[in-house]
């Protein structure tokens, strides 16, 4: 046998790489198929906004201690996906609202009862952004949007650089301290696929907030919203959130 | 014709470019999921992965299936609205299986969740200073949870 010619072996290599990769894509292609679907859930059909009305919120923190326990949230702290916040604001010091929200408001609030001081509570959440920051920053596309408008997290995919908590302008990321990977608020993408409300909207007994379709044109979101004078929070981010606020004072940032 | 006799350069040139060409096509192969970037740029199965997380809450047409007498008493006053697994707690499992007992609330702690006073509560919604109105008597003793007037 003649010894290996060296233009003839880089030949063959170059030919076998070229076809072995080329097979490869196309049986990738192949055997992918389409994702597995939940059934009689058209996603494109969908897209979910939530409407907060805060005159109504009590702050009993029901739906802080239910979304834990939906989403199995850690208890440590600074997890949550959604919190209470307490507004107290002195009439003769309006710039600087005292804002309070122990414990994310888990195990409700020590009561206030000072005559002459506005205080309200303003329930938060991820605001499901249509142009979000934080799907923007991700380097590796752990985190997204669905075609549904709920902004989701892939945590096998997320490499816990930490970039979106600092993207997201209302603090509604955290890191989960077991997987170490980026968590939020999901819409509880798990129910709200099988026809369910999210946890925190079954749980508010104030009906202080509800889930709504604006793809569905017999929801009652969409009178809510042409009936109330609703807000976003922080509206010049142009994050155009989905998260709409009835009854917001200004001092709420 | 003859202009171009000495090609064998650009066929070395392109043989670099195919084996460059293959070296990227085999390492994307190799380190992208092979959902990724079919729906959007990210992995489809991420979608299935949040949709799998298990119920923990039934929700009220779950007790309602059940407990539709309940259901009756509560429609017509004020705690229409409250959803049952506010004070029950959290019930996928007895929705499930009946034979998981659910929790029945202590009355006093869960009427106090929401009914402490607390100027930061709307207006209209009522409060009472627990101590002064009832001291240790339990709630139940006058208002029924379900139908809670007077």
């Amino acid at each position: 046998m003649p010894p290996p010619d060296r233009r003839a072996f880089l030949l063959q290599t170059g030919k076998l790489l070229v076809l072995t990769a080329s097979a490869a894509a196309a049986w990738d292609y192949v055997m992918a198929g389409e994702p597995e679907k939940t059934p009689d859930y058209d996603a494109a059909a969908h897209w979910w906004a939530m409407v907060i009305d805060v005159e109504r919120c009590i702050g009993c923190g029901l739906c802080v201690r239910a979304c834990k326990t939906e989403n199995h949230v850690s208890l440590e702290p600074d997890c949550f996906r959604t919190w209470v916040e307490r507004y107290e604001i002195d009439p003769d010091d309006p710039d600087h609202p005292h804002v309070t929200s122990p414990n994310g408001g888990y195990d409700g609030f020590p009561p206030v009862t000072n005559e002459g001081v506005k205080t309200f509570f303003v329930p938060k959440l991820c605001n499901q952004c249509a142009d979000s920051p934080c799907v923007q920053v991700c380097p590796v596309g752990a985190t997204f949007q669905t075609p549904d408008g709920v902004v989701l997290v892939d945590k096998d995919y997320c490499l816990g650089c930490r970039y979106c908590v600092q993207a997201c302008p209302y603090g509604c990321r955290y890191i989960d301290p077991e997987t170490h990977t980026a968590d939020k608020c999901t819409l509880c993408y798990h129910r709200i696929t099988r026809g369910l409300k999210p946890a925190c909207v079954e749980i508010c007994p104030t009906g202080a907030r509800s889930l709504g379709d604006l793809k569905d044109p017999n929801d009652p979101i969409h009178e809510f919203l042409r009936t109330h004078k609703v807000h976003v929070l922080k509206p010049q981010m142009a994050t155009h959130p989905k998260t709409f606020y009835n009854g917001l004072d200004g001092a709420v940032r | 014709m003859a202009r171009f006799s000495s090609y064998e350069h650009l066929l070395r040139l392109a043989a670099l470019f195919a084996v460059g060409i293959a070296l990227f096509a085999g390492l994307r192969w190799l380190l992208v999921p092979a959902d990724y970037g079919l729906i959007g740029p990210y992995r489809a199965s991420a979608l299935t992965q949040n949709q799998a997380h298990p119920i923990v809450y039934a929700g009220r047409l779950a007790c309602i299936d059940c407990h539709s007498d309940v259901a009756d008493v509560l429609k017509a006053n004020a705690h229409a609205r409250v959803g049952c697994e506010s004070c029950h707690g959290a019930l996928a499992a007895h929705a499930a299986d009946p034979g998981v007992t659910a929790m029945r609330p202590d009355v006093r702690t869960t009427c106090a969740i929401c009914h402490v006073p607390d100027t930061a509560k709307p207006a209209g919604f009522k409060t009472v200073n627990f101590a002064e109105h009832a001291g240790a008597e339990s709630c139940s003793s006058c208002h029924q949870p379900h139908a809670p007037r007077p």
